[in-house]
C-alpha cells in the first residue's frame, strides 16, 4: 500500500513538473483562477484557504529555514535567466542583422561571408536582377562588399599578446543606403580612396584603439579612425572602410566576398533567387539576410541554452531537496497543530493544499527575487564571442526579456511543487493520535 | 578521531534530513567538479610538452591571409629552428555542409613535428607514397564509421578543384591517434600540402601558416622575434607565438570560461552554504539537550565545538567525495557527448584537490556558528529546556 501511494505520487509529480514547464501562460491564468475559484466556492476550499492563512502568519518564525527555500531557488533562477538571456542576446543580435527583404548573395558553396569570393563582373550581373529595389535615380540597390579579418589589440590587455580577431568590411556608397539603421553617432564617414575607417559601437568596446581621429595599425598600413556607428546589430562588431581601399590592401584586387541586395519586398525574393539561379555566368548561394543570419546563431544560442538548462537541473536537483527538507522540518514543528486541525474534522486535502501552496508561495518569491537579481546585474550586459561563420568577435547584449523570466519562474513553481509536494502528503498521512503525541 | 562513531550517529541522527542536505550538496559538487573539468580542458588546450617547443607564424594581418612558400626556407635558417612544417586550412565538410572536419593540407614533414601523434608506420608510409591520400583521426573515424581504405568524399567551403567542384574525394590510408588524447589531430584531417597546391586554382603556392620547432624552449622568444624580423616591412608580415600563447588567445576571444564557471559556481556555493547552514542549526538546536548531557558527563566545551564542527565538515566531505565520484563516472559520457570539445574524460587531481578543500571550507564555514553556540550552552538552562 504505501508502495504504491509512493508510485503514485512520484508519477503525479512527473506529470505535474512535466504540465508546469510546458504550459504557456493562459493556461497557467486557468489553473490559477481555477484554484481561486475552488478556494472561494467550495467548503474545502474554504477550509484549504483558512489553514493556508495560518501557515503564513507562522513564517515570520521560520524566517531562517523558510529563507533557504527563497535563496536555493533565487540562485536556480538566476543562473538559468542568465543564461537564456545570453543565449537569447546573441539569437536576437543575429536576427535584428537581417530582413526578410534584403537579400545575401555568396558565392555557391561557402558557409560564410570571408570564405565566398565573388568576381566584379558577378556583382554587376547580381545589381540588374529583377526583384532588386531602386533609388529615386532609378540606380539598383545593392551593396558589393568585400569582407576580410583584421589583427586589433583587445581592450586592457598586453597589445602584442592579446591580439583579437575583427571583421573589416569594405563597402560602398551603397551600404549606408541598404542599411538605414546604420548611424554615425561620433565623428564623420571615412572618405572613399583613403585609409580610412569607421567602427562599429561593439568593437570600439572591445578593441584598444578605435576613437575617432585616432590611427589605428593593420599589418604594415596606418589607418585613420574617423568616427564610430551604430546598428544595434551584428554589424556594431565590424570596421567599415571603402572596399577600393580594402580590396588593394588585403591583395583582393577588385573581387568581393558578398553582394547585399535590396528586394522590393519580401515576396521579390523567389524571383531574384530564381534570376540568379538561371544566370549560367553566375554559380552562388542566394538566402534572405533574415535566414542567413539567424542560421549562424543557431548552433550557438543552443548550446548555451543546453548549458544552462543542465546547470540549471542540476542547481534545481539541489534546491530541491533543500526545499524538502524545509518543508519536511515545517511540517513536523507543526505536526501538532496539523493533527489538531484534523482532529476538529479538517480534512486531507485542505492540509495538502496549504502545504503546497505556502512552499509554491516561497518558490515564486524566490523566482522573483532571481529573475529581478539576473536583470539587474545581467540585461544589457555586454559580452562577445567569435561567432560562428564569421571571423571577427560578435559583441551583443544580454537580454532578459520575459519570456525568460516566465521559464525562470515555472521553474521556480515547480521545484516549489516538488518540494511542498512529500512533505504536505506526510503530513495528511500521519495518524493523529500519534501527532498529537509528538512533542 | 576516537569520537568519530559518536559524530557520525549524530549526523545520522535524522535521516531524512541528512539524506535529502547530502544530495543537495552532492548536486552542487557534480555541478562544481563538472565545471571545473571543463574549465581545465580549456585551460590546458595547447600546453603539451610537445606544444611548448612550436612556434605557430600566421600573417600579422589576420588569420586568413596567406604567406608565400619561400618564407619556409628562411625560417628554417634562424639559429634555433630545429624544423619547419607548413599547412593550408581546407575547410571540410562531410556529407552536409553543416558536418565540418578540420581539414589541413599539410606539408611531408607535418607530423614529424606533432610526435605525441601517432600513425602506424606502414599507414604512414602509405600516406607518404599516394597523391589522394589522408588521414584522419581516431574520433572522426570512429563517429563516421570509416574504415583504412575507404573513399571519402569531402566539401571544401572555400577551395573549388580542378573541375570548379568543391567536392573533392580521397583515400583514407591511414589512422591518427593521440597519446594523451589532447593531441587536436584525432579530431581531424590531414592531406597533402602539394596535392591541394596543385588541385584548386585558386591557391598558387601560398601557405596559410608554419609551425617550427625550436631545439631549446627557452630560446622561444627570441627565436619568434627572429622570424617576424624575417618579414618585417614587407607586405605579409607575420606574427610568431607559441602553439600555448595562441591557443590560449584563441579561447579567450571565444568566451571568458572562468570568469562563466567562476560566477556559476559563486552562486551554487552561496546557495549551498545557507542550505547546509540551515541543516546544521536545525540539528544543534533540536540535540541541545544532548549536547548538555554530554558537557555533563565531562566534555569539555571545545571538544563539543570540535565535534559540531567535524560533523558538518563530515557533512560536506561526504557530499563532495559522492559528487566528484559521480563526475568520474559521468564525464567520459559528456566527453563523447560534446563531440570532443571537453577533451577531460577524468576528474584531474587537481580538481580533487580544490574540491575537497571547498568542501573543507565550506563544512567549517557552515559549522561555525552552530558549534559556537554548542559550546557556549549553559548545561543548567539546556537541561531544563530553557
Amino acid at each position: 500500500m504505501n508502495f504504491l501511494i509512493g508510485l503514485l505520487t512520484f508519477v503525479v509529480v512527473i506529470i505535474g513538473v512535466m504540465v508546469f514547464l510546458s504550459l504557456p501562460w493562459p493556461g497557467m491564468l486557468a489553473l490559477l483562477v481555477l484554484l481561486a475559484l475552488w478556494m472561494v466556492l467550495t467548503r474545502r476550499g474554504q477550509q484549504t484557504w483558512s489553514v493556508t492563512a495560518v501557515g503564513i502568519s507562522t513564517l515570520p518564525q521560520r524566517l531562517g529555514s523558510s529563507a533557504v527555500i527563497v535563496i536555493g531557488i533565487a540562485g536556480v533562477v538566476a543562473v538559468l535567466v542568465a543564461m537564456l538571456a545570453m543565449a537569447d542576446g546573441y539569437r536576437e543580435t543575429l536576427r535584428r542583422t537581417g530582413s526578410d527583404d534584403t537579400a545575401i548573395v555568396l558565392r555557391g558553396g561557402s558557409a560564410a561571408e570571408v570564405s565566398s569570393v565573388l568576381d566584379h563582373e558577378s556583382t554587376l550581373v547580381i545589381a540588374q536582377a529583377p526583384g532588386v529595389a531602386r533609388d529615386d535615380q532609378g540606380k539598383p540597390i545593392v551593396s558589393p562588399e568585400l569582407v576580410v579579418a583584421a589583427n586589433l589589440p583587445m581592450k586592457g590587455g598586453d597589445p602584442e599578446r592579446d591580439v583579437g580577431s575583427v571583421q573589416l568590411r569594405g563597402v560602398g556608397d551603397e551600404a549606408w543606403k541598404l542599411r538605414t539603421n546604420a548611424k554615425i553617432i561620433a565623428g564623420r564617414k571615412f572618405e572613399p580612396g583613403k585609409y580610412e575607417l569607421v567602427a562599429g559601437k561593439g568593437a570600439q568596446h572591445q578593441f584598444a584603439g578605435l576613437e575617432p581621429g585616432k590611427q589605428i595599425k593593420l599589418g604594415s598600413q596606418i589607418w585613420t579612425v574617423t568616427g564610430i556607428f551604430n546598428s544595434n546589430d551584428a554589424m556594431d562588431s565590424e570596421l567599415w572602410a571603402d572596399s577600393g581601399i580594402v580590396g588593394p590592401a588585403y591583395r583582393r584586387g577588385s573581387s568581393m566576398t558578398t553582394v547585399f541586395a535590396k528586394l522590393t519586398g519580401a515576396a521579390a525574393f523567389d524571383k531574384f533567387k530564381a534570376a540568379l539561379a538561371s544566370d549560367p555566368r553566375l554559380q552562388t548561394d542566394v538566402s534572405t539576410t533574415l535566414d542567413y543570419f539567424s542560421k549562424q546563431s543557431e548552433g550557438t544560442s543552443k548550446a548555451i541554452t543546453i548549458i544552462g538548462i543542465v546547470v540549471g537541473a542540476i542547481m534545481a536537483i539541489g534546491a530541491v531537496f533543500g526545499a524538502l527538507n524545509t518543508m519536511f522540518a515545517a511540517v513536523a514543528t507543526r505536526a501538532r497543530e496539523i493533527a489538531t486541525l484534523r482532529a476538529i474534522g479538517f480534512r486531507g486535502l485542505p492540509v495538502v493544499m496549504a502545504i503546497m501552496l505556502e512552499t509554491m508561495l516561497l518558490a515564486l518569491v524566490g523566482g522573483a527575487l532571481g529573475g529581478v537579481i539576473a536583470w539587474l546585474i545581467f540585461n544589457g550586459y555586454t559580452a562577445s564571442t567569435l561567432a560562428a561563420g564569421t571571423t571577427g568577435q560578435l559583441t551583443f547584449e544580454f537580454k532578459v526579456a520575459p519570456a525568460v523570466l516566465w521559464t525562470g519562474l515555472k521553474w521556480a513553481l515547480a521545484i516549489g511543487f516538488v518540494g511542498g509536494l512529500f512533505p504536505a502528503v506526510r503530513a495528511a498521512r500521519l495518524p493523529v493520535t500519534t501527532a498529537l503525541r509528538e512533542l | 578521531m576516537k569520537y568519530l562513531h559518536l559524530i557520525w550517529a549524530a549526523l545520522f541522527r535524522r535521516k531524512t534530513r541528512t539524506i535529502l542536505t547530502l544530495v543537495s550538496i552532492i548536486a552542487a559538487f557534480l555541478l562544481f567538479g563538472m565545471l571545473d573539468a571543463v574549465r581545465v580542458s580549456f585551460a590546458e588546450a595547447g600546453q603539451s610538452a610537445n606544444g611548448a617547443e612550436r612556434l605557430q607564424t600566421g600573417a600579422r594581418l589576420s588569420f586568413i591571409q596567406p604567406l608565400p612558400q619561400g618564407l619556409g626556407a628562411q625560417i628554417a635558417r634562424v639559429n634555433g629552428v630545429k624544423d619547419v612544417a607548413y599547412a593550408n586550412w581546407f575547410g571540410g565538410a562531410y556529407q552536409d555542409p553543416h558536418n565540418q572536419i578540420f581539414t589541413f593540407a599539410v606539408s611531408p614533414n607535418y607530423l614529424d613535428i606533432y610526435p605525441e601523434v601517432e600513425v602506424a608506420p606502414e599507414q604512414r608510409k602509405a600516406f607518404d607514397s599516394t597523391q589522394d591520400g589522408i588521414l584522419a583521426g581516431e574520433i572522426i573515424v570512429k563517429r563516421y564509421g570509416w574504415k583504412v581504405g575507404d573513399k571519402i568524399p569531402l566539401q571544401s567551403q572555400i577551395f573549388p578543384n580542378k573541375s570548379g567542384s568543391k567536392n573533392w574525394s580521397f583515400n583514407l590510408v591511414g589512422v591518427m591517434h593521440s597519446k594523451d588524447a589532447k593531441a587536436f589531430q584525432s579530431q581531424m584531417i590531414l592531406m597533402h600540402w602539394k596535392m591541394f597546391d596543385e588541385t584548386t586554382p585558386y591557391n598558387s603556392g601560398m601557405v596559410g601558416w608554419y609551425i617550427s620547432r625550436v631545439n631549446d624552449i627557452n630560446q622561444s622568444d627570441r627565436i619568434a622575434k627572429a622570424i617576424d624580423a624575417l618579414s618585417a616591412n614587407s607586405d605579409h608580415e607575420t606574427k610568431t607565438q607559441t602553439e600555448q600563447a595562441a591557443t590560449a588567445n584563441w579561447i579567450k576571444q571565444m568566451a571568458d570560461i572562468g570568469l562563466i564557471v567562476t560566477s556559476i559556481m559563486g552562486a551554487v556555493f552561496f546557495t549551498l552554504v545557507l542550505l547546509t547552514g540551515n541543516t546544521m542549526m536545525q540539528a544543534v538546536r533540536e540535540r541541545t539537550s544532548e549536547l548538555a548531557v554530554l558537557k555533563t558527563i565531562g566534555f569539555s566545551s571545545t571538544s563539543v565545538l570540535m565535534m559540531v564542527l567535524a560533523e558538518s565538515v563530515l557533512l560536506l566531505l561526504l557530499g563532495g567525495l559522492i559528487g566528484l565520484g559521480l563526475v568520474s563516472v559521468l564525464a567520459p559520457v559528456m566527453s563523447s557527448q560534446s563531440g570532443g570539445m571537453i577533451s577531460h574524460t577524468s576528474v584531474g587531481a587537481g580538481s580533487w584537490a580544490l574540491g575537497i578543500a571547498l568542501a573543507i571550507v565550506i563544512g567549517l564555514v557552515v559549522g561555525v556558528l552552530p558549534a559556537w553556540r554548542a559550546m557556549r550552552l549553559n548545561i543548567v538552562d539546556a537541561l531544563a529546556g530553557r
